[in-house]
């Protein structure tokens, strides 16, 4: 039974990697290329988007593996079904769709790194000194954005898709602290108490916090617990949304 | 051996609108919240009210009724798709709501719409299957090419399903439910929408299914098919059981039961007082003047005296046709409603 989440993996990897990585790529090239290298930012700024571009690229691709497909497979059609008749809880059916998830969005986050290093050119210090938060750090968004692209999922129906990419993914892209650390949101304090509700900013405030300590970053045990907090929720929310859409 | 099905007492009352429903008014969220609870409340469908049912090991059971009576809703309810209000139901041994893992091992769904992975090739759609239900790689792909073979997809079975025509689905949704061999196959409505041909294929591959003692429970809202395929049904309307019991014994139950439907050179209305005379008749209806249709509790010894009677009012007998009682006409009896209605 566990092979097939290897499977369903598969079967979405590559246009899922593409789809996903795209647009991270371009603002990596954009902003950490383009806007350096012609003086209108410094070049230090390279080093501080890279893991925001990280925590972006796992967010959403996490989502998008989990929360697309089951909106089309639970659409009329119903095509998860044959799933749903397996001979197992439906529950594990959900948990498999986050670990399937998971994965793709670990890979998203993964290659940004040297993709990222070769779009940018020089000039990019990314440490590898915290291994174990780095792996504690990635695990946990990854679980978040999977689990939340289960919630969304079975919460939003295919008509909406186009609303929840601008309801939902867009002001969290552009909240997550992914393009600025989240200390520079000292001058909006309204502001910057009202992202913490927004999952991406730990994502990339872990990021960066693990990968380049020089830069400014939150507290690495508030990132964790935050992380764990944010995973416990989504997991409950996406088990009973699945549960119910599921069963009716 | 061969496995049976228990159903208690069976309820379920829908009781929020249907998802697609629910998010009709989609984007104005603001104003659609306001009406939302008052709307709730009056929603309430009663799919199924009481239904009691006992299929045994082996045989083909038939649900028969009109669109929206609860046929597919009992399916559901049966293969863990729908939790039920009220009641029980069991698949063999298991309590379906209690221990569905071993109820869902036993049981093979042909669903009313094919639900295929379209993001597969026919032969992956059976290869996965037998994968979900723990067959070893190698006797998968045996299974897997005998049933392309015998629903005769071979030639297509690298091909993706989405690719396929309507009868084509609908044949690999019915090999995939054989996939993992099970002991009880539902087949909701598994003729709609099939061509003649198709259909008799189908039907022969649900008595060979059969005859290997395997049970199966059918709905559908043809005559024939629940006549020729089935050795009991019951007939459903409204989310409850009006009738049940074999083919023959429900058509038996039916008073005059028999439709004569006669052609002349014409039908004057003494004819049809002449008619409307002779023992055992019960209707005589005349759509043009050319025919007429008498329901009798008889049907040939009827027609001596038919024949006397036109003569009597001076027109010419030229067709008879008699109608053997019929689901349909059971199905009339009982609910005042034609099926097709």
């Amino acid at each position: 039974m566990l092979s097939r989440d290897g499977h369903v993996a598969r079967r979405n990897l590559l246009p899922m990697l593409l789809q996903n990585l795209l647009q991270p790529l371009l603002f990596v090239f954009v902003f950490g290329r383009i806007m350096t290298t012609s003086g209108m930012m410094r070049p230090e700024y390279k080093t501080l988007l890279l893991p925001g571009i990280m925590a972006i690229s796992m967010v959403l691709s996490g989502v998008q593996a989990v929360a697309m497909p089951l909106i089309t497979e639970f659409q009329f059609t119903r095509e998860i079904e044959d799933r749903l008749l397996a001979p197992m809880e439906i529950g594990w059916l959900a948990v498999e769709k986050i670990v399937a998830g998971m994965i793709q969005a670990l890979v998203a986050g993964l290659v940004v790194i040297p993709a990222g290093w070769l779009l940018m050119g020089s000039g990019v210090n990314l440490s590898f000194h915290q291994p174990f938060a780095f792996v504690a750090v990635c695990l946990l968004v990854a679980f978040f954005s999977a689990a939340g692209g289960l919630t969304l999922g079975c919460r939003v129906g295919q008509t909406q898709i186009g609303l929840m990419f601008s309801l939902v993914l867009a002001p969290m892209m552009m909240f997550g602290c992914a393009y600025y650390p989240w200390s520079v949101l000292k001058a909006f304090p309204v502001l910057q108490i009202a992202v913490l509700v927004n999952p991406l900013v730990y994502a990339s405030e872990g990021l960066r916090g693990s990968l380049a300590p020089q830069a400014p970053h939150m507290h690495m045990a508030v990132v964790l617990s935050a992380l764990l907090v944010i995973d416990a929720a989504l997991l409950a929310a996406g088990l009973n949304r699945f549960h119910r859409k599921a069963v009716s | 051996m061969g496995i049976g099905i228990r159903i208690e007492d069976l309820c379920k009352v829908y009781d929020t609108p249907p998802p697609m429903a629910a998010r009709a008014g989609g984007f104005a969220w603001g104003g659609a919240r306001a009406g939302r609870k008052e709307k709730k409340k009056k929603y309430e469908v009663r799919a199924l009210d009481g239904i009691s049912l006992e299929i045994r090991p082996g045989e083909v059971f038939g649900l028969l009724g009109p669109n929206g009576a609860g046929k597919t809703t009992t399916i559901a309810v049966l293969t863990t798709r729908v939790e039920p209000t009220s009641g029980r139901v069991f698949v063999g041994p298991h309590d379906v709501w209690k221990e569905q893992v071993k109820a869902k091992r036993l049981i093979g769904v042909v669903p009313q719409r094919p639900n295929l992975d379209f993001a597969l090739t026919a032969r992956e759609i059976l290869l996965f299957h037998g994968a979900y239900f723990g067959q070893t790689a190698r006797e998968r792909t045996r299974r897997a090419a005998d049933l392309l073979d015998k629903f005769k997809l071979t030639d297509r079975a690298d091909h993706m399903v989405r690719t396929f025509s309507g009868g084509m689905m609908q044949r690999l949704s019915i090999a995939r439910a054989m996939m993992h061999d099970p002991e009880v196959l539902f087949l909701d409505e598994p003729s709609a929408g099939l061509d003649p041909q198709t259909r008799l294929l189908l039907w022969e591959i649900i008595r060979d299914y059969n005859r290997l003692g395997k049970t199966i429970v059918i709905t559908t809202h043809y005559m024939e098919e629940a006549d020729t395929l089935c050795d009991r049904l019951a007939i459903i309307d409204h989310g409850r059981i009006i009738a049940q019991g074999t083919p023959q014994d429900l058509k038996r139950s039916i008073p005059g039961g028999y439709l004569l439907r006669l052609r002349f050179d014409r039908v004057p209305d003494q004819l049809m007082a002449e008619l409307r005379k002779l023992p055992g008749v019960t209707e005589v209806r005349s759509a043009d003047h050319i025919a007429a249709d008498v329901y009798a509790d008889r049907g040939g010894p009827l027609i001596p005296a038919i024949v006397n009677a036109a003569q009597t009012a001076g027109a010419d007998l030229h067709d008879v046709h008699i109608e053997e009682p019929s689901l349909e006409t059971l199905f009339l009896h009982h609910t005042g409603r034609s099926l097709r209605d």
